[in-house]
């Protein structure tokens, strides 16, 4: 029983070892929620990262790998003394691996009440086309 | 001091609402394992000084329209829609991880607070209420006089 429990463990451990580089920063990191649509030109890309700016935003692309990280200060509020939690707070992480099929150098991000949003383009290569069909 | 149900359970606890209690902790347990936020939707965290209480909870993404906070003696109640993003013609989903539609919670407060004085502030997604006590109920020193 012990032994199948191990087991479980450090699959989950590996699990989150690939999926995030060592951090040097000794904070709580969650990965944030996104919501993602295609349209005919564009993906879409919604996460959320309440407590996180403009400013605490940080959106890399690099050889088609599109990082999300957002730092979030824990909150500290003058004359107050946390007495219940239910949620935590800490910094964000997400990697996507985008296809070529992106034009990169047209992502456009905004971000509104903790809510990232991620504009990509499709190259004009990978637009879907309509194919008229001729009567012979 | 917290509770999910709108229903007061008078004196006695109420063996649901323990269990339902219980869940909730299982499942922000396992959460924190696969690392992700938000499992219960509109979870609180609750700080307090003397003069009152402040209430925070992480809710991006909302139109400050349609969040609705009333205080009856010391019962708060959160009500509100998060509107999901209106597919266009053409377009599809290929991840809707995020949470959407109406939500509420009732939660009663340790004490009653001044109604009037409550102050509600969304920034950054994260929505904070502060929550002063009504003067009515903060303790009272009493001297004991001797005879």
């Amino acid at each position: 029983m012990a032994e199948e429990r191990k087991d479980i463990k450090v699959r989950k451990k590996e699990g989150l070892t690939t999926a995030m580089p060592e951090r040097t920063r000794a904070k709580k990191t969650f990965t944030p929620r996104v919501d993602i649509c295609e349209s005919n030109n564009d993906m879409v890309v919604f996460a959320d990262m309440p407590g996180v700016n403009e400013g605490s935003a940080n959106i890399t692309l690099d050889s088609g790998i599109l990082t999300i990280e957002g730092f979030v200060e824990p909150d500290k509020l003058e004359g107050y003394d946390l007495a219940y939690t239910e949620y935590d707070v800490g910094d964000y992480y997400r990697v996507f691996t985008l296809s070529d099929a992106i034009d990169q150098d047209k992502i456009e991000a905004s971000i509104k009440d903790g809510v990232l949003k991620l504009v990509l383009p499709k190259a004009e290569s990978a637009k879907a086309r309509r194919i008229s069909v001729k009567a012979e | 001091m917290l509770s999910r149900w709108p229903e007061r359970s008078g004196w006695f606890l109420d063996p649901l609402r323990e269990v339902q209690r219980m869940q909730d902790k299982v499942n922000r347990i396992f959460s924190d394992v696969e690392g992700t936020t938000g499992t219960g939707f509109l979870a609180v965290n609750v700080w307090n000084s003397e003069d009152g209480m402040m209430l925070t909870s992480e809710i991006p993404g909302i139109d400050v329209k349609d969040i609705d906070i009333s205080v009856v003696g010391d019962m708060l109640t959160l009500r509100g829609y998060r509107t999901k993003e209106e597919l266009k013609q053409g377009e599809t989903y290929h991840r809707g991880e995020r949470n959407s539609g109406g939500f509420a919670r009732r939660i009663e407060l340790p004490y009653a607070v001044d109604a009037d004085k409550v102050e509600a502030r969304y920034e950054k997604g994260i929505l904070s209420i502060k929550l002063p006590r009504s003067e009515a109920d903060k303790p009272r020193k009493i001297s004991v006089k001797t005879a």
